[in-house]
């Protein structure tokens, strides 16, 4: 045991005097759930960043394992809560690997519509609170009111507004209300008349300009490196859209692009979800007028049993890639089942890129990784 | 004999005066929370408090009520008697700097000639820099006895930033002396009503002073001290039940002097502008409530600017914070006070 006396006297060891230890979380506005952040500062200057996890690990995994290929899919919403439906729709994909079932072309479009739409839902929250890291309140609100209608249509076909469970191995679990095309149509209607506020109150600020460009440099070997996946990595020029470099279902013969910027700081980053709005609409008005007609389900055994092997299938969510690898001892539940999260990733390169940066810009940084707490601890 | 000799009615005027200023300075702020609140939910699509009272016009009260019966919480490692101190200090310099503003015409009451001005002081700036600047110890103190990083953090980071803005505030008004030659409140103002308002001599002087105000008042952008995302609610995160409510009254009231200085320095204060009052052939009376309405309206005007400010945009970061301050507002203030000596020298010729 050291007595305090004996710790200070040691200053050739770095990181002992002079240093300011501040812990931001768990619980604490900027972090948006229970992080935890112990951040070394030099005055306001950033020196270390260490961020503690588990302080909501669910043990979401081993839940799994007890749970049939029914039953998992509806503990995965709770993961990443804003990508419910995606994450979902991982978790069926993978079965279906492993089932060998054909799904119904009105099932397919059906899980393409619901996660564009999810996608949408995530990037305006995360765009609110984004905003209100930096100070300023009112977008929130203004990203809440089309976040609401959005919601409104998840309620109506899927009866829930946050952890839908609605893409079931086999297609979805119910067919679309029918409303929905009206009710999306509106929808696409009010964003549009909307975004321009987006762009007023927020990306043309200057003051907003001044702490996003620069900040929080990622370098394209850096974000390969950490891992990082999604709007974080093509922020930093990385090409990472699984829906373009995987396809599933008919993403591939859809018209989109993926968005892709170079600066590869917090301002790319921004702009990176902004675009990837535009492209989840582009993506919506494609398919809104051609939902084709059939089954809305594969007819599958009530009773679901993967073959001996393992399985592993991506998809894009809102933050990045999810991977989910199951491995069936051809039994009724999992034998073993992984997530890859992509919040966990790209949260590892948080002290990468806070490192000498203001205590400001570290909330800002936060911001831009777009971190969802339940879904870095699972 | 020297009691007999006091004018009393001096004295009981100006406490009645000051009572009435202070008890304005309350109900103003108490309102402004109110109007903040409301003018929030405007911008933001919803529409606010309306549970209590009609329109929700008694939320102001129940806030207040409800500070009054939280928890007192003093922290054990603080320091006790500065953890008090801190948001005392505060209210206190919050309130004092409207002895020097010249609410509006002199009354005739009584067979007196009654000013609406606490104290017309010659100094009557300097005054109010004087105690504007001893507001800075309210954070520093408060974010100190604390004992809290965040605190501290915060009260460094408010301590620097009101020192720095206000050095560009003072330089911003040096142009304004200049024109008037004078540092009495009343000179001021009776310059503009003579010759138009200030803001039309000196529109950069204005904008370096409300952008200084905003900094002082520790309103969103620079709310550096507060900064809820980073540093949790600041210098008085550690603050519960009516000493937190000190803080953020003394806030208000703030906002509330510095809207009526700014209308005083560059606005003409009471004065009507392309209107001759004095021709209305009104009581004196009658042009001094006026004139107050006047005064109050364009002060209202500029709270709400602080408001619609607050609601908008985002906030700088610290160290963008100082480099507008020094970097660009202290230069600016500089040259503008050049030009207008150059432009002065010029006229007088």
């Amino acid at each position: 045991m050291y007595r305090q006396t004996e710790i200070i006297k040691d200053a050739s060891q770095p990181g002992i005097e002079g240093d300011m230890v501040i812990n931001v979380g768990p619980q604490h506005p900027a972090t948006h759930g229970v992080l935890h952040l112990v951040i070394t500062l030099n005055g306001e200057t950033i020196k270390k960043v260490e961020p503690h996890l588990g302080y909501i690990h669910r043990s979401i995994e081993k839940m799994c394992e007890s749970l049939s290929y029914r039953q998992f899919i509806y503990v995965t919403s709770r993961m990443d809560y804003l990508s419910a439906h995606i994450n979902n729709h991982a978790c069926a994909l993978c079965v279906e690997k492993g089932l060998q079932v054909e799904i119904p072309p009105r099932a397919q479009v059906i899980r393409i519509l619901m996660d564009e739409l999810t996608r949408i839902a995530s990037h305006e929250l995360w765009w609110g609170a984004m905003a209100m890291d930096l100070g300023a309140f009112t977008p929130f609100f203004h990203a809440f009111r089309e976040r609401e209608t959005i919601n409104d249509i998840m309620e109506d076909t899927c009866g829930a507004r946050l952890t839908m469970n609605y893409i079931v191995p086999g297609g979805v679990m119910a067919d679309l209300h029918p409303d929905f095309q009206k009710k999306t149509k509106e929808f696409i209607q009010l964003y549009k008349r909307k975004i321009h506020e987006y762009d007023e109150l927020v990306t043309g600020n200057i003051i907003f300009q001044n702490r996003m460009k620069g900040i929080g440099y990622l370098s394209p070997e850096d974000a390969v490196s950490y891992g990082c996946t999604g709007p974080t990595a093509r922020g930093s020029g990385v090409s990472s859209d699984i829906r373009k470099l995987y396809p599933y279902e008919i993403y591939d013969k859809l018209e989109f692009d993926e968005v892709l910027e170079s600066a590869g700081d917090s301002f790319a980053r921004y702009m990176i979800r902004i675009g990837e709005m535009q492209q989840s609409i582009r993506i919506i008005e494609q398919l809104i007028d051609n939902i084709p007609e059939g089954d809305f389900q594969a007819k599958t055994k009530a009773v679901l049993k993967l073959p001996k092997g393992e399985y592993y299938s991506r998809v894009e969510t809102a933050r990045g890639e999810l991977g989910v690898y199951i491995v069936s001892e051809n039994g009724t539940t999992p034998y073993r089942i992984k997530f890859r999260s992509p919040g966990f990733s790209n949260l590892s390169v948080l002290d990468h890129i806070a490192r000498g940066s203001k205590l400001g810009d570290l909330v800002a940084m936060m911001g831009t990784l777009d971190l969802v707490i339940p879904d870095i601890d699972r | 004999m020297y009691l007999l000799a006091l004018d009393w009615w001096l004295i009981l005027e100006k406490c009645l005066l000051v009572a009435v200023v202070v008890a304005l300075s309350f109900f103003i702020a108490m309102y402004t929370t109110y109007a903040e609140r409301k003018v929030a939910a405007w911008l933001q699509d919803r529409r606010g408090p309306n549970r209590a009272g009609p329109f929700g016009i008694f939320q102001p009260l129940a806030d207040g009520g409800k500070l009054f019966f939280k928890e007192e919480i003093i922290p054990l490692a603080s320091s006790r008697f500065l953890f008090i101190l801190g948001p005392s200090m505060a209210m206190l310099t919050a309130l004092l700097t409207s002895a020097v503003i010249p609410w509006s015409t002199p009354m005739h009451l009584f067979g007196r000639n009654i000013s609406m001005q606490i104290a017309d002081i010659n100094i009557g700036i300097l005054y109010v820099f004087g105690v504007v600047s001893l507001g800075v110890y309210g954070i520093l103190v408060g974010g100190w006895a604390s004992n809290n990083k965040f605190s501290l953090l915060a009260a460094i980071r408010g301590a620097s930033q009101m020192i720095s803005y206000e050095l560009a505030m003072g330089l911003a008004l040096i142009a304004v002396l200049m024109m008037t030659g004078s540092l009495q409140m009343s000179v001021i103002v009776q310059n503009q009503v003579q010759h138009g308002w200030h803001i039309i001599y000196q529109p950069l002087g204005f904008v370096i002073f409300f952008v200084c105000a905003l900094a002082e008042c520790n309103r969103t952008p620079f709310d550096m001290a507060e900064c809820e995302n980073e540093l949790n609610f600041g210098y008085h995160q550690e603050y519960s039940s009516m000493k937190l409510g000190f803080y953020l009254f003394a806030e208000y009231i703030n906002m509330f002097i510095s809207s009526a200085v700014m209308v005083t320095l560059f606005f003409g204060a009471y004065d009507i502008p392309f209107v001759n009052e004095a021709s209305w052939g009104l009581n004196a009376n009658w042009l001094a409530i006026i004139g107050f309405i006047v005064f109050l309206a364009k002060t209202f005007f500029f709270l709400f600017v602080f408001i619609w400010i607050r609601w908008t945009i985002p906030r700088f970061r610290y160290d963008q914070l100082m480099n507008l301050g020094w970097k660009k507002l202290i230069p600016l203030a500089l040259a503008n006070m050049i030009v207008t000596a150059v432009v002065m020298l010029l006229l007088k010729k």
